[in-house]
């Protein structure tokens, strides 16, 4: 006697793992490009982060009694380490990471039911909270020393910086756009602080456009992360749908704004290529258990992400906005889901049946 | 579709999947006749509706063609002996469905010498009224052959009622697999077209299409070849799964949708298989019912996949054997196509009408993949060719709470399998759409059920107050008879006594 089994006798050849295995390789070039920018400090915390994540996803596995094996093998505890990872200041030490996976793991995944369950995004969970909780390390960037430059550390002097809390010279060095918001709390406009930042900085707006500045390493590898998303597009793991409306959305305003005041709006391109925002668009608002389940509703989702975020930006009180624009929309999701369906074959967008009009012919 | 939804959703047909198509396992080798079994199990259920009535006995010849069982009701069909033979049992065998559960059958041993029975054929079809060709339609048994296995005179009669303009003829054949419609249009085009013809005539259509997937060139080029000079015309479509719904290649073909709930007929179009098509046309020309049909014997544990045409009633072990037997254990065998088709618990099985394929997969083929929390990725909802959203569906299903999954659109679904088969998560998402809907089924017999109940309960109610009343008012007007009987009495008497004193009084006076 075989066991029943139900239709369809075929399937498609993709599991949950492989689609986070993609998204994590797709992540590869613009995390090896941050290594490389930051050196030792930025593997060392990455790895604290991915290994805080994986134990503490085995641990409440443990508790709950489930078997932790095939969780841990679908990759989506590494992955959002990794994005996690991505977002933090990169001299950051080695307790901001950890404890900022373990909320990732137990507060912001586990206690919600696991995988599939989460209402918020858990690696943008993580980053406001330790935002909220270490403003002092989550605001630390360091200027880029290129591993094995002569300003590099050392792998010894870099475990001194991540595990011993030692300080580094270019640690007191801003992001753009904190240095744009600091300015502003000292009433000196974009026109003159905007040049001084990019003096600061190696070569002007060329080398920032390339990464080459403060930041995080999710902040200097845009471009990279750009060619990742598109990858994933190609390759059918994300669709193109909230990525576009969310850039879309930082970058209508933008434009109109610099249009009108550009000594005290940003302008396109600053925008796009400043903060977590390209690491947002392509790899957090197209996750999918906290986005909306239809191509239409990810596109509302992106489009006011995007909004959100450059509303934060230009006038909060915080330099960057894309995590609370994120988990902002994260909860509006579900009224999204409600709202934005799909017309269903031979119905109206009410539900109702379709009324034939004339003979032979349906409207 | 509106421009936005078009935006949102690309150009082309909504929902589907593109399946590996694995058509090239059998598409090659023409369609070969399976050498006659040693005994035919014959079903008298192979259709939608009421079964066929028995009408052989045990130990009776049979020429092929004649009546073994005569249709049981308005939506039936009959059947018929597929070869000549006696009939030397009647009585339970299992039939091809995932239970094997027994089914009555008419077991038949040939005789080998194929005779047929006789047959009235006009010398040209058309000269038929339509009405009596749909009629001779239903006599030959013919149903549905694409699957759903209605029978098809009752679409005919029921069309030409509603008028409809347009007919379709269906050569998507989207299941993988699947080339038996493939080899039929390669290889019998001009009956197809013939029947096509045929059927558009008894059905009052002007207008004929047919549709075929662009993965089939060989059939687009043999059905262009056969139609030219006729009204039928060919139109190719993308191959994608479910291009064979019959709505979905309604909407590609002619741009209208057809309302929920609702038929074809209603804007107009019916719909016909082209397997079907060729039946018509041989039971039209040639006078011979539907006996047999051409089935794929497919799958990678079968060591010579092809097409082969079955007398009704063979044994899928029959088929088996034709196409020189199994490499490997299968993991599984299936009657129809890999998305819709069902499981089968055994070889001891008879083709019936509907068996469109028979596959033998290995466990490489069919993936014995364990189910995974969903990750709301909504590849579901892309896939869907409703417009379905079938993660809330199988979540509220999960939770009981089927009225809400009614709510996402349950009964709309169409059962085709596109979510199962892209869930990265391996959730069996028709099946919980399957069983849900037979839940629902359940629950509105078991409501229909208490409401009888009631209605009956009520009405004894109101009939016992009935007779209570009436033997209430019978005893009123019992007793008012009585008092007016004891009054006129009682006046008789007074007016006597009044009579009586008078008398006394004058004789006073």
């Amino acid at each position: 006697m075989t066991m029943l089994a139900h239709a369809p006798h075929a399937h498609a050849p993709m599991t949950v793992g492989q689609i986070m295995a993609t998204v994590m390789l797709a992540l590869v070039p613009a995390t090896l490009y941050g290594f490389w920018l930051y050196g030792w400090p930025a593997i060392l915390l990455w790895s604290v982060a991915m290994a805080t994540a994986l134990l503490a996803e085995a641990g409440t596995l443990l508790l709950q009694g489930r078997a932790a094996k095939a969780t841990l093998l679908d990759g989506s505890a590494a992955l959002t380490a990794w994005l996690l990872a991505l977002s933090l200041p990169p001299f950051a030490p080695w307790w901001v990471a950890a404890i900022g996976s373990i909320f990732a793991i137990v507060i912001a995944k586990q206690v919600f039911g696991g995988l599939g369950q989460n209402v918020f995004n858990p690696a943008m969970a993580a980053r406001v909270m330790l935002l909220i909780s270490f403003p002092v390390e989550m605001t630390l960037w360091a200027a880029p020393t290129p591993m094995f430059s002569g300003h590099a550390p050392g792998f010894l002097q870099s475990l001194a910086i991540t595990f011993g809390g030692a300080h580094w010279d270019g640690m007191a060095s801003a992001s753009l756009l904190g240095h744009v918001k600091t300015e502003f709390t000292r009433g000196i406009d974009l026109v003159s602080s905007l040049p001084a930042h990019f003096a600061s900085v190696h070569g002007g707006l060329q080398d920032a456009a390339w990464g080459r500045r403060a930041g995080s390493l999710g902040e200097t590898g845009g471009l990279l992360l750009l060619a990742g998303g598109v990858f994933l597009i190609v390759r059918g793991i994300i669709t193109w749908h909230a990525p576009v409306a969310m850039l879309l959305g930082v970058a209508a305003p933008a434009l109109l704004a610099h249009a009108v005041d550009p000594a005290h709006y940003l302008g396109v391109l600053p925008h796009l290529l400043s903060g977590g925002l390209m690491l947002a668009a392509f790899f957090i608002v197209t996750d999918p258990v906290t986005s909306p389940n239809t191509p239409a509703g990810m596109f509302v989702f992106g489009l006011l992400c995007g909004g959100l975020t450059w509303v934060i930006r230009s006038w909060g009180g915080y330099p960057e906005g894309v995590a609370f624009a994120v988990m902002f929309l994260n909860a509006l999701t579900p009224i999204i889901d409600r709202y934005v369906k799909p017309r269903i074959y031979g119905r109206d967008r009410k539900g109702q049946s379709l009324q034939i009009e004339a003979k032979g012919s349906v409207k | 579709m509106n421009p936005l939804s078009r935006f949102f959703s690309g150009l082309r047909a909504r929902g589907g999947v593109h399946p590996d198509g694995r058509k090239g396992l059998s598409a090659e080798p023409p369609i070969r006749i399976l050498p006659m079994p040693e005994r035919l199990y014959v079903p008298l259920q192979q259709h939608v509706g009421a079964c066929a009535r028995l009408s052989v006995l045990v130990g009776d010849k049979l020429l092929k063609g004649q009546l073994i069982g005569a249709s049981g009701g308005n939506i039936s069909a009959p059947v018929h002996a597929p070869t000549s033979g006696r009939v030397v049992a009647i009585g339970e065998f299992p039939s091809p469905h995932p239970s094997g559960l027994p089914g009555a059958t008419v077991t038949i041993e040939p005789d080998g010498d194929d005779r047929c029975i006789e047959a009235v054929v006009p010398n040209d079809p058309f000269d038929l009224s339509p009405e009596e060709i749909a009629t001779r339609v239903g006599a030959a048994g013919i149903v549905g052959l694409g699957g759903a296995t209605f029978p098809s005179a009752v679409k005919l009669k029921l069309s030409r009622k509603s008028g409809i303009s347009t007919l379709i003829v269906n050569g998507g054949e989207c299941e993988p697999y699947l080339t038996c419609d493939d080899r039929l249009m390669r290889e019998r085009a001009s009956g197809i077209v013939e029947g096509i013809r045929l059927i558009a005539y008894a059905a009052g259509a002007r207008e004929m299409l047919v549709g075929i997937e662009d993965n089939k060139p060989e059939a687009i080029a043999a059905m262009r070849l056969a139609a030219a000079g006729s009204e039928v015309q060919i139109k190719v479509v993308p191959a994608m799964y479910p291009m064979g719904w019959d709505k979905q290649m309604i909407q590609v073909l002619t741009g209208r949708e057809v309302p929920a709930e609702g038929r074809s007929a209603e804007i107009g179009v019916l719909v016909h298989n082209v397997a079907t098509a060729w039946a018509v046309y041989q039971a039209i020309r040639f006078g011979r019912p539907l006996v047999s049909r051409v089935v794929t014997v497919s799958g990678a544990a079968v060591v010579a996949p092809g097409n082969l045409e079955v007398p009704i009633g063979a044994l899928a072990a029959d088929l088996i054997a034709a196409s020189g037997g199994l490499l490997t254990q299968p993991q599984r065998l299936v009657l129809g196509g890999p998305m819709m088709g069902t499981q089968l618990p055994h070889l001891n099985v008879p083709m019936v009408k509907g068996s469109s394929g028979l596959l033998a997969l290995t466990g490489k083929e069919i993936g014995l993949p364990q189910p995974a929390p969903c990750i709301r990725c909504s590849n579901c909802v892309r896939a869907c060719p409703v417009g379905l959203l079938p993660l809330e569906m199988a979540a509220h299903i999960r939770a009981a709470d089927l009225s809400a999954a009614v709510g996402f659109g349950l009964k709309d679904c169409i059962g085709c399998g596109s979510c199962s088969y892209v869930c990265p998560a391996h959730i069996p998402l028709v099946h919980f759409f399957n069983y849900a809907r037979g839940e629902l089924a359940a629950q509105e017999k078991g409501k229909l059920r208490t409401e009888a109940t009631r209605k009956l309960a009520d009405s004894r109610e109101e009939r016992m107050q009935r007779i209570a009343r009436e033997r209430e008012e019978a005893a009123r007007q019992r007793a008012a008879r009585k008092a007016a009987a004891d009054a006129a009495k009682k006046a008789a008497a007074m007016e006597a006594a009044r009579l009586a004193a008078t008398e006394n009084q004058e004789e006073l006076v």
